[in-house]
C-alpha cells in the first residue's frame, strides 16, 4: 500500500531533505498540483491563520507554542509536516475528563485571502469518558495547509465535523489524525462543499483495544472543483471496529471545458496488521454523477495480515442520476428542479443523519440545496401551520 | 367533465437496430366516469401507450395526437401533464431511495393541487388514505418503494391516486402480483376515487379478475400497437376464455 509517507519523529529534523510531491506519486497522483499554489512544496512566510473559537463551557482552550508539543503521530505527508513546521502556535481544545460538553463547540476558520498560504494546527483532546461536539467551520478565501490532531482518551466520545463551505478560489490540503483510546468512540464527518482544490486526509489510529472510529463524508463537485478526501483506517490493536462512509456528487458544466469537469477523489484504506485480531471494518464510496463533464475516481484498499477479524469490506460505486426516479417524481406532478433536488437529498439523507446534531444537519442539507442552485429552505417549511 | 382523446397515436423507441415502431395507429377516448379495460398479449404495447401519454422521455412520439380537453398534452412536460389531471399507476413503481413516502406524497400533493396543504389536516389524510389501503403507518416514513413487495408497491400507487385525485388515470396491471386480498383492497381503494370525483379510468390488465371489482363500461382489445376490436364488458369474459388468438391471428393477416 503507498498510502502516504509515514515517521516523522521530530518536525523540524523531519522536514530536511523531505521529498516535495511530483504527482509521480501514488498519494498525489490524481490531485492537480499547479492548483495549490506552491502549498506542497513551500509554506515560507505563511501566514498564521486566525481561528475563532466558540466553546462549550465545559471545554477549554489554550494556545501552545507549537514547536513544544510531541512529534505528529500517524502519516505525515510533506506539505502537512512543512505546515506544521511553519506553525507557531496550536489551538488546543481539551474536553476535561468525564466532561460533557452542554453545546456544540465551533472553531471557526475564515479565510481571509489567497495571495498568502496560511497554516494552521488544531488539536482536541477529548480525555477520559468525556463527551462532545466540536466543529470546524471553513469559510472564506483562503490557501490554507492545516493540520489537525485528536486524541481520545479511555471511553471518551468525540464527534468531530469538518466543515468546507470555503469561496470559489480556495485551496486546502488538510491533514486530520485522530488517535483513538481504549473503548472510546471517535466519529469524524467531512463535508466539502466548496473551494477551487480541497484535499482532505482523514486518518485513525487506536492506542489501546476497544475502540471505535467512524468517518463519515460528503462531498458536492461543481464544475471545476477538485475535491479529494483519503481516508486511513490503521489497525494495529486488537477488537477495534472502524466504518468509513462517504458520499458524493458531482456537477460539471459540459460547455465550459477543462475548467467545467467537477472532479472528485476517495482513496480509502485500511490496513489490520497482524495484531488486530478481532477487527471489524467496513468502508463505502458512492458517487452520484448528476452530468457530463464530471469524474469521480474511487479506489478502496482493504489490507490484512490477520484471518482472525470478525468482518472486512468495501464497496465502491460510481453512478449516474437515474432518470427513471426523475421521471416517477415528475409523473406525480413535481417539477423536475424539485424532483432533482429531492433525489440528491435522498442520495445523501443517510449519510447526514449519521451526524446526529439537528442544526448541523440542516445547515449541510441548506449546503446540499445550494450546490443545486436553490435558496435554503425557509426555517418554517416544516413546521406546524399558523391557523 | 375531463376527456383525454388520443387520435391515430404513433410511438417508436430506439432500439440498437434503429427505431422500432411499438403503437401503431391508436384512437381511443377516455370520458370523466368512464371505465375503460384495455386488454392485449404481453409485448402488444399496453405500457408503451400508457408511459406514451404520460410522456417519458424513451418514447417517440411520430405521429398522432393525445388531448385532455382540448389541451396538446404531448407538448406538456411531464410534470404538466400530471398537474393538467394525468395520472399513471406504473406496472413497476420506481424506487428513490432517501426520500420518505410522506415528503414525496406532500411535495406531489402540494405540486399538484397548487397549494402546501395544511401540516395537521394532511397528516390525517394521508394517514386515513393508507389505513383504507391497509397500509402500515410505518410506511410514511419508508423510502418510497424501497424494499417494497410488488403488492405494496401497487397500494402506494393508488394511494397516490387517492391523494391526487386525477382527471384522468391509466393503470398499468396495478392487478399483476397481488393476492386475492390485496386485489379487493386495491379495487376498492380505485373505485373509491371513482364515487368520490369525476375521474375516467383505463385500466390495462390480462386477466378478468379486477374487472368482477371495477366494472369496465367499455373492453379494448390490444394487439400489435393499436386497438382491434372493442365491446363493452362481456368482451372481457370472452377474452377470458378464448385467449386473444383469434385477434393476434387476425391483425397478423391483415
Ligand atoms: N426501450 C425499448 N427498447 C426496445 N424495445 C422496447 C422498448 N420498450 C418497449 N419495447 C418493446 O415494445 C413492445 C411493447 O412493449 P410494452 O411494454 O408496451 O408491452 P405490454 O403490452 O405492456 O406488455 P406486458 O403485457 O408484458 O406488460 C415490446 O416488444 C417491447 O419489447
Ligand atoms: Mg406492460
Amino acid at each position: 500500500m503507498t498510502v502516504t509517507d509515514t515517521g516523522a519523529s521530530n518536525l523540524s529534523a523531519a522536514v530536511e531533505g523531505r521529498p516535495v510531491p511530483t504527482g509521480r506519486e501514488e498519494a498525489w497522483r490524481f490531485t492537480p498540483l499547479p492548483r495549490l499554489r506552491g502549498l506542497h512544496q513551500s509554506v515560507e512566510g505563511a501566514a498564521q491563520a486566525e481561528v475563532v473559537a466558540d466553546l462549550a463551557p465545559e471545554l477549554r482552550l489554550e494556545l501552545v507554542d507549537t514547536a513544544s508539543l510531541p512529534a505528529a503521530s500517524g502519516p505525515v505527508e510533506t506539505p502537512a509536516a512543512l505546515a506544521l513546521a511553519a506553525t507557531e502556535r496550536s489551538v488546543v481544545v481539551t474536553v476535561p475528563r468525564e466532561a460533557e460538553a452542554s453545546a456544540t463547540s465551533v472553531l471557526r476558520i475564515t479565510g481571509t485571502g489567497t495571495d498568502r498560504p496560511a497554516v494552521s494546527h488544531i488539536v482536541v483532546r477529548a480525555e477520559a469518558f468525556s463527551k462532545a461536539v466540536v466543529v470546524l467551520e471553513h469559510t472564506g478565501s483562503a490557501t490554507l495547509s492545516a493540520n489537525v490532531d485528536v486524541e481520545l482518551g479511555d471511553g471518551a466520545s468525540l464527534t468531530l465535523l469538518s466543515l468546507q463551505a470555503w469561496d470559489d478560489d480556495a485551496v486546502h490540503l488538510g491533514r486530520q489524525h485522530a488517535v483513538v483510546g481504549r473503548d472510546a468512540s471517535f466519529r469524524s464527518f467531512i463535508a466539502s462543499f466548496g473551494g477551487d482544490t480541497v484535499r482532505l486526509v482523514p486518518t485513525v489510529e487506536y492506542s489501546a483495544p476497544g475502540g471505535s472510529a467512524e468517518l463519515f463524508g460528503i462531498y458536492f463537485a461543481d464544475a471545476g472543483q477538485h475535491l479529494e478526501h483519503r481516508s486511513l483506517v490503521d489497525h494495529a490493536v486488537p477488537h477495534c471496529r472502524s466504518d468509513v462512509l462517504f458520499k458524493g456528487a458531482l456537477r460539471g458544466d459540459a460547455e465550459a471545458g477543462e475548467r467545467g469537469i467537477a472532479r472528485s477523489v476517495w482513496v480509502g484504506d485500511v490496513i489490520i496488521r497482524a495484531a488486530a485480531v478481532g477487527t471489524d471494518t467496513y468502508e463505502l464510496n458512492r458517487n452520484l454523477v448528476l452530468t457530463d463533464a464530471a469524474r469521480a475516481d474511487s479506489v478502496p484498499n482493504l489490507e490484512i495480515e490477520t484471518g482472525e477479524i470478525v468482518g472486512a469490506g468495501h464497496a465502491s460505486a460510481t453512478g449516474r442520476f437515474d432518470d427513471e426516479q426523475l421521471f416517477y417524481l415528475q409523473a406525480r406532478g413535481i417539477p423536475a428542479d424539485i424532483a432533482t433536488q429531492l433525489v440528491v437529498r435522498g442520495f445523501f439523507a443517510d449519510v447526514v443523519a449519521r451526524l446526529g446534531e439537528p442544526e448541523w444537519e440542516q445547515r449541510l442539507l441548506d449546503a446540499i440545496d445550494g450546490e443545486l442552485g436553490f435558496a435554503p429552505e425557509a426555517a418554517d417549511a416544516d413546521q406546524e401551520d399558523p391557523q | 367533465m375531463a376527456t383525454l382523446e388520443i387520435r391515430d397515436l404513433h410511438v417508436s423507441v430506439e432500439t440498437d437496430a434503429g427505431d422500432r415502431e411499438i403503437l401503431r395507429g391508436v384512437d381511443l377516448t377516455v370520458r370523466s366516469g368512464e371505465t375503460h379495460a384495455i386488454m392485449g398479449p404481453n409485448g402488444s404495447g399496453k405500457s408503451t401507450l400508457a408511459y406514451s401519454v404520460a410522456g417519458h422521455p424513451k418514447y417517440k412520439i411520430t405521429g398522432g395526437t393525445v388531448t385532455l380537453d382540448g389541451e396538446d398534452v404531448l407538448a406538456m412536460s411531464v410534470d404538466e401533464r400530471a398537474r393538467a389531471g394525468l395520472f399513471l399507476a406504473m406496472q413497476y413503481p420506481v424506487e428513490v431511495p432517501g426520500v420518505s413516502v410522506s415528503n414525496f406524497l406532500r411535495t406531489s400533493v402540494t405540486a399538484v393541487r397548487g397549494e402546501a396543504p395544511k401540516l395537521r389536516t394532511w397528516v390525517k389524510e394521508m394517514r386515513s388514505s393508507m389505513d383504507e389501503l391497509s397500509m402500515d403507518p410505518a410506511f410514511a416514513e419508508r423510502s418510497v418503494n424501497e424494499g417494497f413487495s410488488g403488492g405494496e408497491k401497487k397500494r402506494h400507487e393508488i394511494l397516490q391516486m387517492q391523494l391526487l385525485k386525477p382527471k384522468i388515470a391509466i393503470l398499468d396491471e396495478t392487478d399483476s402480483g397481488l393476492d386475492v386480498d390485496a386485489l379487493r383492497i386495491v379495487s376498492e381503494g380505485v373505485n373509491r376515487v371513482k364515487e368520490s370525483g369525476e375521474v375516467g379510468t383505463l385500466l390495462i390488465t390480462h386477466y378478468t379478475r379486477i374487472l368482477r371489482y371495477i366494472r369496465p363500461d367499455f373492453v379494448h382489445v390490444f394487439v400489435d400497437g393499436r386497438v382491434v376490436a372493442e365491446g363493452g364488458a362481456e368482451l372481457a369474459d370472452q377474452l377470458e376464455s378464448e385467449g386473444y388468438d383469434s385477434y393476434v391471428k387476425a391483425a397478423a393477416a391483415s
